[in-house]
Protein backbone atom coordinates (compact mmCIF):
# COMPACT_ATOMS: atom_id res chain seq x y z
CA UNK A 1 0.00 0.00 0.00
CA UNK A 2 1.07 3.59 -0.83
CA UNK A 3 2.12 5.32 2.02
CA UNK A 4 -0.83 7.66 3.57
CA UNK A 5 -0.69 11.03 4.51
CA UNK A 6 -1.94 11.82 8.53
CA UNK A 7 -4.35 13.43 7.17
CA UNK A 8 -5.28 10.92 4.57
CA UNK A 9 -5.20 8.72 7.07
CA UNK A 10 -7.70 10.22 8.92
CA UNK A 11 -9.84 10.61 6.18
CA UNK A 12 -9.62 6.96 5.62
CA UNK A 13 -11.22 6.71 9.79
CA UNK A 14 -14.14 8.85 9.07
CA UNK A 15 -15.07 7.26 5.49
CA UNK A 16 -14.27 3.80 6.17
CA UNK A 17 -13.59 3.11 10.22
CA UNK A 18 -10.24 1.41 8.88
CA UNK A 19 -7.20 2.06 11.31
CA UNK A 20 -4.94 -0.18 8.99
CA UNK A 21 -4.96 -1.73 5.87
CA UNK A 22 -8.34 -3.75 5.99
CA UNK A 23 -8.60 -7.35 5.48
CA UNK A 24 -9.66 -9.13 2.70
CA UNK A 25 -10.43 -7.71 -0.72
CA UNK A 26 -10.01 -3.72 -1.34
CA UNK A 27 -9.06 -1.00 -3.44
CA UNK A 28 -7.79 2.62 -2.11
CA UNK A 29 -8.04 5.08 -4.36
CA UNK A 30 -6.52 8.48 -3.61
CA UNK A 31 -6.34 11.43 -5.83
CA UNK A 32 -7.04 9.33 -9.02
CA UNK A 33 -4.77 6.94 -8.22
CA UNK A 34 -4.78 2.90 -6.90
CA UNK A 35 -3.19 3.75 -3.71
CA UNK A 36 -3.55 0.17 -2.77
CA UNK A 37 -5.43 -2.96 -3.86
CA UNK A 38 -6.44 -6.49 -3.05
CA UNK A 39 -8.41 -9.38 -5.06
CA UNK A 40 -9.55 -11.80 -2.62
CA UNK A 41 -9.78 -15.88 -3.80
CA UNK A 42 -13.67 -14.87 -4.24
CA UNK A 43 -13.65 -11.22 -4.40
CA UNK A 44 -11.25 -10.13 -7.68
CA UNK A 45 -11.08 -6.26 -8.13
CA UNK A 46 -9.92 -5.29 -12.10
CA UNK A 47 -9.29 -1.61 -13.04
CA UNK A 48 -11.74 -0.98 -16.37
CA UNK A 49 -9.83 -0.42 -19.43
CA UNK A 50 -12.46 2.24 -21.38
CA UNK A 51 -12.93 4.64 -18.64
CA UNK A 52 -12.23 5.60 -14.63
CA UNK A 53 -13.10 2.76 -12.42
CA UNK A 54 -13.04 -0.94 -11.05
CA UNK A 55 -15.36 -4.29 -11.72
CA UNK A 56 -15.94 -5.62 -8.04
CA UNK A 57 -16.76 -9.60 -9.07
CA UNK A 58 -18.30 -11.40 -6.58
CA UNK A 59 -18.27 -15.45 -7.03
CA UNK A 60 -21.39 -17.09 -6.06
CA UNK A 61 -21.72 -18.39 -2.79
CA UNK A 62 -19.63 -16.28 -1.33
CA UNK A 63 -20.36 -15.59 2.12
CA UNK A 64 -19.45 -13.56 5.47
CA UNK A 65 -16.56 -11.66 3.44
CA UNK A 66 -16.42 -7.87 2.87
CA UNK A 67 -14.99 -5.17 0.73
CA UNK A 68 -13.46 -1.98 1.13
CA UNK A 69 -13.65 0.61 -1.43
CA UNK A 70 -12.51 4.23 -0.11
CA UNK A 71 -12.06 7.14 -2.33
CA UNK A 72 -9.89 10.05 -0.74
CA UNK A 73 -9.03 13.56 -2.59
CA UNK A 74 -6.73 15.06 -0.95
CA UNK A 75 -5.48 17.35 -3.86
CA UNK A 76 -7.07 20.43 -4.26
CA UNK A 77 -8.95 21.64 -7.91
CA UNK A 78 -8.81 17.47 -8.55
CA UNK A 79 -12.39 16.63 -10.10
CA UNK A 80 -13.12 12.88 -11.31
CA UNK A 81 -15.89 10.64 -12.65
CA UNK A 82 -15.64 7.33 -11.38
CA UNK A 83 -17.35 3.96 -12.96
CA UNK A 84 -17.94 1.15 -10.04
CA UNK A 85 -19.54 -2.28 -11.28
CA UNK A 86 -20.44 -4.81 -8.68
CA UNK A 87 -21.06 -7.70 -10.30
CA UNK A 88 -22.61 -10.06 -6.84
CA UNK A 89 -23.15 -13.96 -8.02
CA UNK A 90 -26.08 -16.15 -6.36
CA UNK A 91 -26.53 -17.19 -3.03
CA UNK A 92 -23.58 -14.69 -1.88
CA UNK A 93 -23.76 -12.38 1.59
CA UNK A 94 -20.91 -9.65 1.85
CA UNK A 95 -20.62 -6.89 3.31
CA UNK A 96 -19.41 -3.27 0.70
CA UNK A 97 -18.01 -0.52 2.52
CA UNK A 98 -17.27 2.61 0.25
CA UNK A 99 -17.11 6.08 0.90
CA UNK A 100 -15.67 9.31 0.03
CA UNK A 101 -13.38 11.82 1.90
CA UNK A 102 -12.35 15.11 0.15
CA UNK A 103 -10.01 17.08 2.40
CA UNK A 104 -9.61 20.60 0.28
CA UNK A 105 -7.00 23.09 1.74
CA UNK A 106 -7.05 25.13 -1.55
CA UNK A 107 -9.13 27.66 -3.19
CA UNK A 108 -10.58 25.61 -6.02
CA UNK A 109 -13.28 22.86 -6.23
CA UNK A 110 -12.55 19.24 -5.56
CA UNK A 111 -15.29 16.86 -7.06
CA UNK A 112 -15.95 12.47 -6.79
CA UNK A 113 -18.74 11.48 -9.23
CA UNK A 114 -19.37 7.51 -8.34
CA UNK A 115 -21.34 5.72 -10.47
CA UNK A 116 -22.55 2.57 -9.03
CA UNK A 117 -23.90 -0.06 -10.30
CA UNK A 118 -24.81 -3.42 -8.75
CA UNK A 119 -25.74 -6.53 -10.22
CA UNK A 120 -26.86 -8.61 -7.02
CA UNK A 121 -27.31 -12.35 -7.92
CA UNK A 122 -30.85 -14.46 -6.57
CA UNK A 123 -31.20 -14.91 -3.05
CA UNK A 124 -27.87 -13.10 -2.41
CA UNK A 125 -27.45 -10.86 0.19
CA UNK A 126 -25.64 -7.36 0.19
CA UNK A 127 -25.20 -5.17 3.25
CA UNK A 128 -23.77 -1.39 1.71
CA UNK A 129 -22.35 0.58 3.39
CA UNK A 130 -21.36 4.13 2.26
CA UNK A 131 -20.16 7.50 4.32
CA UNK A 132 -19.04 11.05 2.75
CA UNK A 133 -17.14 13.76 4.26
CA UNK A 134 -15.64 16.64 3.77
CA UNK A 135 -12.80 18.82 5.90
CA UNK A 136 -9.56 20.79 5.18
CA UNK A 137 -9.22 25.18 5.82
CA UNK A 138 -9.79 26.15 2.30
CA UNK A 139 -12.39 27.54 0.40
CA UNK A 140 -12.73 25.19 -2.65
CA UNK A 141 -15.98 23.43 -2.39
CA UNK A 142 -16.23 19.91 -1.95
CA UNK A 143 -18.50 18.20 -4.13
CA UNK A 144 -19.90 14.68 -4.57
CA UNK A 145 -22.53 13.53 -6.72
CA UNK A 146 -23.01 10.04 -6.05
CA UNK A 147 -25.34 8.07 -8.55
CA UNK A 148 -26.38 4.21 -7.31
CA UNK A 149 -28.27 1.94 -9.48
CA UNK A 150 -28.60 -1.45 -8.18
CA UNK A 151 -30.33 -4.76 -10.24
CA UNK A 152 -31.57 -7.10 -7.51
CA UNK A 153 -32.81 -10.70 -8.63
CA UNK A 154 -35.17 -12.80 -7.74
CA UNK A 155 -34.91 -13.24 -3.81
CA UNK A 156 -31.77 -10.48 -3.51
CA UNK A 157 -31.37 -8.25 -0.34
CA UNK A 158 -29.39 -5.00 -0.04
CA UNK A 159 -29.47 -2.81 2.25
CA UNK A 160 -28.19 0.26 2.01
CA UNK A 161 -26.43 2.63 4.21
CA UNK A 162 -25.68 6.02 3.57
CA UNK A 163 -24.22 8.30 5.86
CA UNK A 164 -22.68 12.42 4.98
CA UNK A 165 -21.36 13.24 7.46
CA UNK A 166 -20.33 17.08 7.75
CA UNK A 167 -18.67 19.18 5.13
CA UNK A 168 -20.30 18.57 2.01
CA UNK A 169 -20.71 21.99 0.28
CA UNK A 170 -22.64 20.42 -2.39
CA UNK A 171 -24.26 16.95 -3.22
CA UNK A 172 -26.89 15.76 -5.76
CA UNK A 173 -27.55 12.08 -4.70
CA UNK A 174 -29.50 9.71 -7.47
CA UNK A 175 -30.31 6.07 -6.60
CA UNK A 176 -32.54 3.81 -8.39
CA UNK A 177 -33.12 0.09 -7.18
CA UNK A 178 -35.29 -2.17 -9.63
CA UNK A 179 -36.61 -5.42 -7.50
CA UNK A 180 -37.52 -8.66 -9.03
CA UNK A 181 -40.12 -10.98 -7.36
CA UNK A 182 -39.40 -11.17 -3.57
CA UNK A 183 -36.23 -9.27 -3.13
CA UNK A 184 -36.47 -6.54 -0.85
CA UNK A 185 -34.26 -3.37 -0.22
CA UNK A 186 -33.50 -1.01 2.85
CA UNK A 187 -32.40 1.98 2.78
CA UNK A 188 -31.16 4.02 4.94
CA UNK A 189 -30.24 7.66 4.24
CA UNK A 190 -28.45 9.88 7.41
CA UNK A 191 -27.47 13.63 5.72
CA UNK A 192 -26.67 16.34 7.41
CA UNK A 193 -25.75 19.93 5.82
CA UNK A 194 -24.84 22.89 7.57
CA UNK A 195 -23.18 26.65 6.56
CA UNK A 196 -24.64 27.48 2.79
CA UNK A 197 -24.71 23.65 1.94
CA UNK A 198 -26.73 22.18 -0.64
CA UNK A 199 -28.32 18.74 -0.59
CA UNK A 200 -30.56 16.68 -3.35
CA UNK A 201 -31.25 13.19 -2.84
CA UNK A 202 -33.36 11.50 -6.04
CA UNK A 203 -34.79 7.61 -5.52
CA UNK A 204 -36.55 5.62 -7.59
CA UNK A 205 -37.45 2.75 -6.23
CA UNK A 206 -39.15 0.05 -8.93
CA UNK A 207 -41.04 -3.02 -7.20
CA UNK A 208 -41.23 -5.22 -10.69
CA UNK A 209 -41.89 -8.53 -8.96
CA UNK A 210 -44.13 -10.21 -7.26
CA UNK A 211 -43.86 -9.85 -3.25
CA UNK A 212 -40.93 -7.32 -3.56
CA UNK A 213 -40.43 -4.79 -0.61
CA UNK A 214 -38.97 -1.81 -0.18
CA UNK A 215 -38.44 0.12 3.01
CA UNK A 216 -36.70 3.96 2.96
CA UNK A 217 -36.01 5.75 5.86
CA UNK A 218 -34.27 9.56 5.25
CA UNK A 219 -33.15 11.17 8.46
CA UNK A 220 -31.48 14.70 8.03
CA UNK A 221 -30.64 17.68 9.62
CA UNK A 222 -30.68 21.12 8.03
CA UNK A 223 -28.74 23.40 9.76
CA UNK A 224 -27.45 27.35 8.78
CA UNK A 225 -28.57 28.67 5.70
CA UNK A 226 -27.97 24.69 4.28
CA UNK A 227 -30.95 23.95 1.50
CA UNK A 228 -32.47 20.31 1.21
CA UNK A 229 -34.46 18.54 -1.34
CA UNK A 230 -35.97 14.81 -1.55
CA UNK A 231 -37.37 12.93 -3.85
CA UNK A 232 -37.90 9.82 -2.76
CA UNK A 233 -40.22 7.93 -5.14
CA UNK A 234 -41.94 4.44 -5.25
CA UNK A 235 -43.49 2.74 -7.82
CA UNK A 236 -45.54 -0.68 -7.38
CA UNK A 237 -45.65 -2.61 -10.33
CA UNK A 238 -46.84 -5.89 -8.95
CA UNK A 239 -48.16 -7.23 -5.94
CA UNK A 240 -45.29 -5.24 -3.56
CA UNK A 241 -44.97 -3.45 -0.41
CA UNK A 242 -43.02 0.02 -0.37
CA UNK A 243 -43.08 2.28 2.75
CA UNK A 244 -40.61 5.68 2.38
CA UNK A 245 -40.36 7.71 5.62
CA UNK A 246 -38.61 10.83 5.59
CA UNK A 247 -38.28 12.68 8.78
CA UNK A 248 -36.06 16.45 9.01
CA UNK A 249 -34.57 18.54 12.37
CA UNK A 250 -34.90 22.27 11.11
CA UNK A 251 -32.64 24.44 12.50
CA UNK A 252 -31.39 28.28 11.68
CA UNK A 253 -32.54 29.81 8.39
CA UNK A 254 -32.21 26.02 6.48
CA UNK A 255 -34.83 25.21 3.98
CA UNK A 256 -36.11 21.78 3.27
CA UNK A 257 -37.93 20.14 0.98
CA UNK A 258 -39.54 17.10 1.08
CA UNK A 259 -41.32 15.39 -1.24
CA UNK A 260 -42.15 11.53 -0.95
CA UNK A 261 -43.87 9.60 -3.72
CA UNK A 262 -45.51 6.70 -4.40
CA UNK A 263 -46.84 5.48 -7.47
CA UNK A 264 -48.79 2.38 -8.32
CA UNK A 265 -49.70 0.15 -11.28
CA UNK A 266 -50.93 -2.56 -9.32
CA UNK A 267 -54.14 -2.90 -7.29
CA UNK A 268 -52.02 -5.57 -5.07
CA UNK A 269 -49.17 -2.98 -4.15
CA UNK A 270 -49.60 -1.96 -0.98
CA UNK A 271 -47.51 2.02 -0.68
CA UNK A 272 -47.41 3.99 2.02
CA UNK A 273 -45.45 7.56 2.50
CA UNK A 274 -44.98 9.67 5.35
CA UNK A 275 -42.44 12.70 6.12
CA UNK A 276 -42.47 15.30 8.47
CA UNK A 277 -39.49 18.44 9.48
CA UNK A 278 -39.69 20.29 12.41
CA UNK A 279 -37.50 21.52 14.89
CA UNK A 280 -36.24 20.27 18.15
CA UNK A 281 -38.84 19.43 20.32
CA UNK A 282 -38.46 21.72 23.18
CA UNK A 283 -39.01 19.67 25.80
CA UNK A 284 -36.71 17.40 24.83
CA UNK A 285 -34.04 19.79 25.17
CA UNK A 286 -36.04 20.84 28.96
CA UNK A 287 -35.84 17.20 29.57
CA UNK A 288 -32.09 17.11 28.48
CA UNK A 289 -31.44 20.28 30.61
CA UNK A 290 -32.75 18.71 33.76
CA UNK A 291 -30.44 16.51 33.49
CA UNK A 292 -27.71 18.85 33.80
CA UNK A 293 -26.73 19.35 29.86
CA UNK A 294 -26.46 22.73 28.91
CA UNK A 295 -29.09 23.53 26.04
CA UNK A 296 -26.23 23.56 23.43
CA UNK A 297 -25.20 19.88 24.46
CA UNK A 298 -28.75 18.72 24.74
CA UNK A 299 -29.05 19.75 21.31
CA UNK A 300 -26.00 18.04 19.92
CA UNK A 301 -26.72 15.11 21.74
CA UNK A 302 -29.86 14.47 20.05
CA UNK A 303 -29.32 15.49 16.81
CA UNK A 304 -26.13 12.77 17.05
CA UNK A 305 -29.30 10.22 18.22
CA UNK A 306 -31.27 11.12 15.35
CA UNK A 307 -28.62 10.47 12.56
CA UNK A 308 -27.17 7.50 14.61
CA UNK B 1 -34.64 23.55 52.39
CA UNK B 2 -36.38 25.01 49.66
CA UNK B 3 -38.09 28.22 50.52
CA UNK B 4 -40.72 29.86 47.88
CA UNK B 5 -41.67 33.45 48.63
CA UNK B 6 -45.24 35.52 46.26
CA UNK B 7 -44.39 33.06 43.18
CA UNK B 8 -47.15 34.55 40.51
CA UNK B 9 -47.19 33.39 37.07
CA UNK B 10 -49.75 34.98 34.73
CA UNK B 11 -49.84 33.68 30.76
CA UNK B 12 -51.89 35.74 28.17
CA UNK B 13 -53.96 34.01 25.66
CA UNK B 14 -57.40 35.22 23.47
CA UNK B 15 -59.31 35.18 26.40
CA UNK B 16 -57.88 37.48 28.36
CA UNK B 17 -54.78 36.95 30.80
CA UNK B 18 -55.25 33.88 33.66
CA UNK B 19 -52.93 33.84 36.86
CA UNK B 20 -52.43 30.33 37.34
CA UNK B 21 -49.94 30.47 40.35
CA UNK B 22 -51.37 33.41 42.62
CA UNK B 23 -48.62 34.24 45.55
CA UNK B 24 -47.57 30.86 46.84
CA UNK B 25 -45.31 30.55 49.98
CA UNK B 26 -43.95 27.54 50.70
CA UNK B 27 -40.91 26.17 53.07
CA UNK B 28 -40.13 22.52 52.73
CA UNK B 29 -37.24 21.09 54.68
CA UNK B 30 -34.78 18.90 53.74
CA UNK B 31 -35.10 14.99 53.55
CA UNK B 32 -38.82 15.63 53.85
CA UNK B 33 -41.57 13.73 51.76
CA UNK B 34 -44.26 15.85 50.67
CA UNK B 35 -47.12 14.75 48.40
CA UNK B 36 -48.41 18.02 46.18
CA UNK B 37 -51.98 17.39 45.44
CA UNK B 38 -55.20 19.40 44.29
CA UNK B 39 -57.91 19.65 41.52
CA UNK B 40 -56.70 19.25 37.89
CA UNK B 41 -55.90 22.59 36.57
CA UNK B 42 -54.91 24.02 39.88
CA UNK B 43 -51.27 24.92 38.96
CA UNK B 44 -49.31 22.09 40.60
CA UNK B 45 -47.26 21.09 37.31
CA UNK B 46 -46.63 24.92 37.26
CA UNK B 47 -45.42 24.98 40.20
CA UNK B 48 -43.19 22.11 39.71
CA UNK B 49 -41.87 23.93 36.47
CA UNK B 50 -41.01 27.12 38.06
CA UNK B 51 -39.25 24.74 40.37
CA UNK B 52 -37.17 23.64 37.64
CA UNK B 53 -36.44 26.53 35.86
CA UNK B 54 -38.84 25.65 33.09
CA UNK B 55 -41.45 27.92 33.86
CA UNK B 56 -40.21 32.10 34.49
CA UNK B 57 -42.69 33.90 37.03
CA UNK B 58 -43.59 37.02 37.20
CA UNK B 59 -42.83 37.72 40.51
CA UNK B 60 -41.65 35.53 44.01
CA UNK B 61 -38.38 33.88 44.49
CA UNK B 62 -37.23 30.61 45.07
CA UNK B 63 -34.32 29.42 47.59
CA UNK B 64 -32.65 25.93 47.44
CA UNK B 65 -30.13 24.75 49.83
CA UNK B 66 -29.06 28.73 50.93
CA UNK B 67 -28.86 29.43 47.04
CA UNK B 68 -31.51 32.28 45.18
CA UNK B 69 -31.84 29.85 42.37
CA UNK B 70 -34.59 32.51 40.88
CA UNK B 71 -32.49 33.90 38.05
CA UNK B 72 -30.84 30.64 37.33
CA UNK B 73 -31.26 28.46 34.19
CA UNK B 74 -32.83 24.76 34.55
CA UNK B 75 -29.10 23.49 33.44
CA UNK B 76 -27.88 25.46 36.50
CA UNK B 77 -30.16 24.41 38.71
CA UNK B 78 -30.25 20.80 37.65
CA UNK B 79 -26.56 20.76 38.68
CA UNK B 80 -27.39 22.33 42.28
CA UNK B 81 -29.64 19.28 43.08
CA UNK B 82 -33.09 19.90 41.81
CA UNK B 83 -34.80 17.57 39.65
CA UNK B 84 -38.36 16.90 38.12
CA UNK B 85 -39.68 13.82 36.33
CA UNK B 86 -42.21 14.97 33.47
CA UNK B 87 -45.88 14.86 34.13
CA UNK B 88 -45.76 14.14 30.33
CA UNK B 89 -42.52 12.96 29.49
CA UNK B 90 -41.30 13.76 25.67
CA UNK B 91 -39.87 11.18 23.54
CA UNK B 92 -37.13 11.12 21.73
CA UNK B 93 -35.62 9.64 18.09
CA UNK B 94 -32.45 7.66 18.50
CA UNK B 95 -32.07 7.89 22.36
CA UNK B 96 -31.81 4.58 24.54
CA UNK B 97 -33.05 3.82 27.66
CA UNK B 98 -29.45 3.13 28.90
CA UNK B 99 -28.44 6.16 27.21
CA UNK B 100 -30.65 8.22 28.87
CA UNK B 101 -30.49 6.61 32.52
CA UNK B 102 -26.87 7.38 31.61
CA UNK B 103 -26.90 10.64 31.39
CA UNK B 104 -29.34 11.47 33.85
CA UNK B 105 -26.24 9.49 36.54
CA UNK B 106 -23.70 12.01 34.69
CA UNK B 107 -21.88 8.75 34.02
CA UNK B 108 -21.91 5.82 31.69
CA UNK B 109 -23.65 2.86 33.85
CA UNK B 110 -23.46 -0.61 33.43
CA UNK B 111 -26.45 -2.74 32.31
CA UNK B 112 -26.45 -3.76 35.94
CA UNK B 113 -26.95 -0.47 37.04
CA UNK B 114 -29.46 0.13 34.12
CA UNK B 115 -31.28 -2.98 35.87
CA UNK B 116 -31.56 -1.91 39.00
CA UNK B 117 -33.16 1.65 38.36
CA UNK B 118 -35.96 -0.09 35.83
CA UNK B 119 -36.31 -2.65 38.38
CA UNK B 120 -37.09 0.06 40.99
CA UNK B 121 -40.35 1.12 38.41
CA UNK B 122 -41.35 -2.05 37.96
CA UNK B 123 -39.96 -2.55 34.51
CA UNK B 124 -38.41 -6.23 33.45
CA UNK B 125 -35.30 -4.91 32.31
CA UNK B 126 -33.40 -6.99 29.79
CA UNK B 127 -35.94 -5.93 27.13
CA UNK B 128 -35.78 -2.59 27.72
CA UNK B 129 -32.18 -1.46 28.06
CA UNK B 130 -31.82 -0.79 23.94
CA UNK B 131 -34.99 0.27 23.71
CA UNK B 132 -35.19 3.91 21.93
CA UNK B 133 -37.41 6.26 23.70
CA UNK B 134 -39.56 7.18 20.70
CA UNK B 135 -43.09 6.05 19.92
CA UNK B 136 -43.04 2.54 20.42
CA UNK B 137 -42.93 2.96 24.06
CA UNK B 138 -46.50 2.76 25.54
CA UNK B 139 -47.76 5.48 27.90
CA UNK B 140 -47.01 3.38 31.01
CA UNK B 141 -43.66 2.26 29.75
CA UNK B 142 -42.24 6.15 29.42
CA UNK B 143 -43.39 7.44 32.22
CA UNK B 144 -41.73 4.63 34.39
CA UNK B 145 -38.22 5.26 32.40
CA UNK B 146 -38.99 8.85 33.37
CA UNK B 147 -39.03 8.13 36.81
CA UNK B 148 -36.01 6.01 36.54
CA UNK B 149 -34.05 8.61 35.02
CA UNK B 150 -34.71 10.60 38.22
CA UNK B 151 -33.62 7.70 40.00
CA UNK B 152 -30.80 7.33 38.23
CA UNK B 153 -29.59 11.04 38.88
CA UNK B 154 -30.22 11.17 42.89
CA UNK B 155 -30.36 14.51 43.68
CA UNK B 156 -31.34 16.28 46.41
CA UNK B 157 -34.57 17.48 45.54
CA UNK B 158 -36.86 15.22 43.13
CA UNK B 159 -40.13 16.19 42.28
CA UNK B 160 -42.29 13.16 40.71
CA UNK B 161 -45.10 14.48 38.60
CA UNK B 162 -48.30 12.24 38.28
CA UNK B 163 -45.68 9.40 38.65
CA UNK B 164 -48.71 6.70 39.07
CA UNK B 165 -50.69 7.84 35.83
CA UNK B 166 -50.93 5.43 32.90
CA UNK B 167 -48.93 2.51 35.40
CA UNK B 168 -50.93 -1.32 36.90
CA UNK B 169 -51.85 -1.78 39.97
CA UNK B 170 -48.29 -4.41 40.38
CA UNK B 171 -46.01 -1.43 38.70
CA UNK B 172 -47.57 1.17 41.58
CA UNK B 173 -47.28 -1.39 44.51
CA UNK B 174 -43.56 -1.68 43.44
CA UNK B 175 -43.22 2.49 42.84
CA UNK B 176 -44.45 3.10 45.95
CA UNK B 177 -42.10 0.72 47.85
CA UNK B 178 -39.01 2.21 45.76
CA UNK B 179 -40.22 6.19 47.36
CA UNK B 180 -40.61 4.95 50.76
CA UNK B 181 -36.78 3.25 50.33
CA UNK B 182 -35.51 6.18 48.57
CA UNK B 183 -37.09 8.05 51.81
CA UNK B 184 -35.38 5.85 54.08
CA UNK B 185 -32.61 5.55 52.39
CA UNK B 186 -31.60 9.07 51.45
CA UNK B 187 -31.05 12.17 52.66
CA UNK B 188 -32.82 13.31 49.65
CA UNK B 189 -36.03 15.93 49.77
CA UNK B 190 -39.22 14.28 47.91
CA UNK B 191 -41.61 16.14 46.11
CA UNK B 192 -44.55 13.72 44.89
CA UNK B 193 -47.45 15.32 43.03
CA UNK B 194 -50.41 12.84 43.02
CA UNK B 195 -54.28 12.00 43.33
CA UNK B 196 -53.73 8.84 44.87
CA UNK B 197 -54.27 8.07 48.45
CA UNK B 198 -51.63 5.43 49.15
CA UNK B 199 -48.97 7.93 47.74
CA UNK B 200 -50.40 10.75 49.59
CA UNK B 201 -50.86 8.16 53.16
CA UNK B 202 -46.80 7.72 52.53
CA UNK B 203 -46.25 11.53 52.88
CA UNK B 204 -44.66 13.30 56.14
CA UNK B 205 -46.94 16.31 54.45
CA UNK B 206 -49.75 16.89 52.09
CA UNK B 207 -50.15 19.83 50.43
CA UNK B 208 -53.25 20.91 48.89
CA UNK B 209 -53.05 23.71 45.60
CA UNK B 210 -55.61 24.68 43.95
CA UNK B 211 -56.70 27.86 42.26
CA UNK B 212 -52.81 28.43 41.79
CA UNK B 213 -52.71 28.88 45.85
CA UNK B 214 -51.73 26.67 48.71
CA UNK B 215 -55.07 25.68 50.55
CA UNK B 216 -54.02 23.66 53.05
CA UNK B 217 -50.47 21.36 54.59
CA UNK B 218 -50.62 19.13 56.84
CA UNK B 219 -50.94 15.38 57.24
CA UNK B 220 -53.23 13.09 55.26
CA UNK B 221 -55.91 12.97 57.46
CA UNK B 222 -56.26 16.82 57.97
CA UNK B 223 -55.91 17.54 53.93
CA UNK B 224 -57.79 14.66 52.37
CA UNK B 225 -61.21 15.89 53.50
CA UNK B 226 -61.00 19.04 51.70
CA UNK B 227 -59.67 17.86 48.42
CA UNK B 228 -63.71 17.27 46.90
CA UNK B 229 -64.04 21.37 48.50
CA UNK B 230 -66.65 23.24 46.79
CA UNK B 231 -64.98 24.61 43.30
CA UNK B 232 -65.84 27.80 44.35
CA UNK B 233 -61.96 28.41 46.42
CA UNK B 234 -60.19 26.52 43.46
CA UNK B 235 -61.71 29.10 40.75
CA UNK B 236 -58.51 30.37 39.18
CA UNK B 237 -58.34 34.03 40.21
CA UNK B 238 -58.11 36.74 37.68
CA UNK B 239 -55.11 38.72 37.42
N1 LIG C 1 -48.57 28.02 29.00
C1 LIG C 1 -49.85 28.05 29.39
N2 LIG C 1 -50.76 28.77 28.71
C2 LIG C 1 -52.04 28.82 29.08
N3 LIG C 1 -52.53 28.16 30.14
C3 LIG C 1 -51.68 27.42 30.86
C4 LIG C 1 -50.29 27.30 30.52
N4 LIG C 1 -49.69 26.49 31.41
C5 LIG C 1 -50.67 26.10 32.25
N5 LIG C 1 -51.85 26.66 31.93
C6 LIG C 1 -53.11 26.51 32.67
O1 LIG C 1 -52.82 26.73 34.01
C7 LIG C 1 -53.62 25.92 34.83
C8 LIG C 1 -52.74 25.11 35.74
O2 LIG C 1 -52.09 24.11 35.00
P1 LIG C 1 -51.18 23.00 35.67
O3 LIG C 1 -50.10 23.66 36.42
O4 LIG C 1 -50.77 22.07 34.58
O5 LIG C 1 -52.20 22.31 36.64
P2 LIG C 1 -52.18 20.91 37.39
O6 LIG C 1 -50.82 20.31 37.20
O7 LIG C 1 -52.47 21.23 38.80
O8 LIG C 1 -53.25 20.08 36.76
C9 LIG C 1 -54.48 25.10 33.89
O9 LIG C 1 -55.72 25.73 33.78
C10 LIG C 1 -53.71 25.14 32.61
O10 LIG C 1 -54.58 24.99 31.52
MG1 LIG D 1 -50.20 18.58 36.26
Amino acid sequence: MAKLSQIELNMLRQIADLHKVPEGAYNIRRNGESAGRNSSENIEIVSKTDKPGIDIIIKPGTKNESVHIPVIISKTGYSETVYNDFIVGEDCDVLIIAGCGIHNSGCDTSKHDGVHTFHVGKNSRVKYVEKHYGDGEGTGEKIMNPQTIVYLDEGAFIEMDTTQIRGVDSTHRYTRIELAAGSETLLLEKLMTHDRQKADSDMEIILNGEDSRARVVSRSVAQGESEQVFHPSVVGKARCFGHVQCDTIIMDSAKVRSIPAIESDCVDAQLVHEAAIGRIAGDQLLKLMTLGMSEQEAEERIISGFLK
Amino acid sequence: MLKIKGLSYTVSDENGTKKILNGIDLEIDTGRFVVITGPNGGGKTTLAKAIMGIVTPDSGSIEFDGTDVTSLSVTERARLGISYAFQHPPRFKGLQVTELLSIAAGKKLSTNECCAYLTKVGLCTEDYLDRDIDSSLSGGELKRIEIASILARNSSLMIFDEPEAGIDLWSFSRLTQTFESIHRKTGSTIVIISHQERIIRLADEVILVAGGAVTHRGNADTVLPHIGDPISYCSVKEA
